[in-house]
């Protein structure tokens, strides 16, 4: 079964082609990466599969989420809502609201399958909440239910986020950059609970991240976009070091951001450099 | 790199040179024009010193006979305030929203800014003649008066609150699939309370200060005893008007900021 299927894809900005004939196919139950520099257009190409960005309208683009049209040639097409329901979408600045209580954060994720009236006064029923409650017992922050989110440190913040995510009982989670803001241990144990949800729940995960080295520890396919285009898709494996020169050749060292808590001194640095 | 940067120094530098002048002359000159349209003639306080002496002489002392008389003006001044100020909360709230660019699209915003800026342009003391003549004499007329201007006040602060808000969480809450009002409600709202809970006590405390004067034009209130006393030339009574007035809206301006604070 295919979860996301990509075809002919453009999307530019302005004169900037940010993003020219993309086309790949993922099946349900698998764990992507997108990787590339900053600029190659993998934040795009995310936001283009729910619908958050179009796709350049004299284009033969055309994209499909679980089966369903998201977009074609540029306009947005099918049930915007209930797409984005079955979509649960991580950002790297989480995007929680602040003022509202952890636990608030998480039901947010229902409001898309509620009936409206229940949603606009936001009365959510007991399974709700229990439903909720295992999300944050899911991430393993049960017990800051009741906080604000604005008291809380980066890496919990972003497992809010994924709780979020896992009470839309999304059937893919995109996510994009979800560790670029955090600190080596918290982006470990963020990686370690979406791949836990891609392998247990057998959810399909995309994250875009820069890191290779975590890209190679939890991903099984990469795909690697260039300057906008397709340069790679395949086994994570084949993302070689000689590959990933290519990729780079433009970019700055630092752009690899390579894993703090590895030496700086590993053959993936010695490739790029 | 670092001759472009000491190039811009220079430039700006060069610029404050003949700018700083410029806009020295421009300020006094306009301040020149407005003291002659103002009619501001210091010497007159000085040869009215004598009568000025005697007019203040005139206000003390205050007599009490009338205060409780004056308490209960009082109070409706503030009863005037608080709805004038509640109906406006309510309807800035949605004149405020539509008016927000990052909400609603231009056609909508637009309009409605417009009619916002007209209720907002006619003070409430204008707007208190006219509902005198559609609603008659009394404090009903003061309090649409302040309900009219203070929506046109308010609508602007929670607009430009709303287009200050951070999209983040709004993006948060769309991409589960929520619709747009359920964006609007937890992920744009949340973040704004503060501010307009905080502005509309500011715009409470005004209006009380507002409300003190719609007597005059027939509007309700303590206004109207204030105005009878200065046009009775009886200084005596008005000093004790303003003494009410005074500890009034002290006391209502020190209550309304406790509540301001504790909210923030």
């Amino acid at each position: 079964m295919t979860a996301i299927s990509v075809e002919r894809l453009d999307k530019s900005f302005g004169n900037h082609a940010a993003l020219r004939d993309i086309g790949f196919e993922i099946a349900k139950g698998e764990m992507v990466t997108l990787i590339g520099p900053s600029g190659s257009g993998k934040s795009t190409l995310l936001r283009l599969f729910i619908g958050l960005t179009a796709a350049d309208r004299q284009s033969h683009s055309h994209v499909r989420v679980l089966a369903r049209d998201v977009q074609r040639q540029g306009h947005l097409v099918g049930a915007r809502r209930e797409q984005r329901r079955r979509t649960g979408y991580i950002f790297q600045q989480f995007n929680l609201v602040s003022r509202l209580s952890v636990m608030t954060n998480v039901l947010i994720g229902h409001l898309g399958a509620m009936p409206r009236w229940r949603a606009l006064a936001g009365r959510f029923t007991r399974r709700e909440y229990d439903a909720a409650r295992r999300a944050l017992a899911r991430v393993s922050i049960e017990e800051l239910a009741e906080q604000r989110a604005n008291t809380l440190s980066g890496g919990q913040m972003q497992r809010v986020a994924i709780a979020r995510a896992l009470v839309q009982d999304a059937e893919v989670i995109l996510a994009d950059e979800p560790i670029a803001s955090l600190d080596p241990r918290s982006a470990r144990e963020v990686m370690e609970i979406l791949e836990r949800i891609n392998r247990e729940d057998g959810r399909t995960v995309v994250v875009t991240l820069h890191q290779v080295d975590v890209a190679r520890r939890y991903c099984r396919r990469a795909i690697a976009l260039k300057k906008g285009r397709l340069y790679y898709d395949g086994p994570i494996a084949g993302l070689t070091d000689t590959r990933l020169q290519v990729l780079y050749e433009d970019a700055g060292l630092d752009e690899l951001g390579v894993h703090e808590d590895r030496p700086p001194t590993t053959g993936l640095l010695h490739a790029v450099g | 790199m670092t001759t472009t940067i000491s190039d811009e120094i220079q430039a700006r530098a060069g610029g404050r040179n003949w700018k700083k002048p410029l806009g020295w002359g421009a300020a006094l000159l306009v301040l020149g024009w407005s003291w002659q349209g103002a009619g501001i003639a210091p010497g007159l306080l000085i040869d009215n010193f004598d009568n000025m002496v005697v007019l203040a002489s005139d206000f003390v002392p205050p007599t009490f006979t009338n205060l409780t008389r004056y308490i209960h003006e009082m109070l409706v001044t503030i009863q005037i305030a608080i709805w004038g100020t509640l109906l406006a909360v309510i309807c800035a709230v949605p004149f405020g929203l539509l008016s927000a660019s990052n909400v609603a699209p231009w056609w909508i915003n637009q309009p409605i800014r417009r009619l916002m800026d007209a209720c907002r342009a006619i003070n409430e003391l204008v707007f208190a003649m006219l509902f005198v003549v559609a609603v008659g004499l009394g404090p009903f007329a003061g309090t649409l008066a302040l309900f009219v201007h203070t929506t046109g006040v308010l609508a602007k602060l929670f607009s430009e609150a709303v287009e200050a808000a951070d999209p983040g969480p709004m993006e948060g809450v769309r991409v589960t699939g929520a619709g747009r009002i359920e964006e609007i409600l937890f992920g744009l709202i949340p973040q704004i309370m503060p501010l307009w809970v905080s502005v509309s006590f500011y715009r409470f405390e005004s209006n009380i200060r507002s409300a003190t004067v719609l007597g005059m034009v027939g509007g309700g209130g303590i206004g109207v005893s204030l105005w009878q006393s200065l046009r009775g030339f009886d200084y005596a009574e008005a000093a004790t008007i303003m003494l009410v007035i005074i500890v009034a809206v002290t006391l209502l301006d020190m209550l309304s900021q406790q509540v301001r604070k504790r909210y923030i």
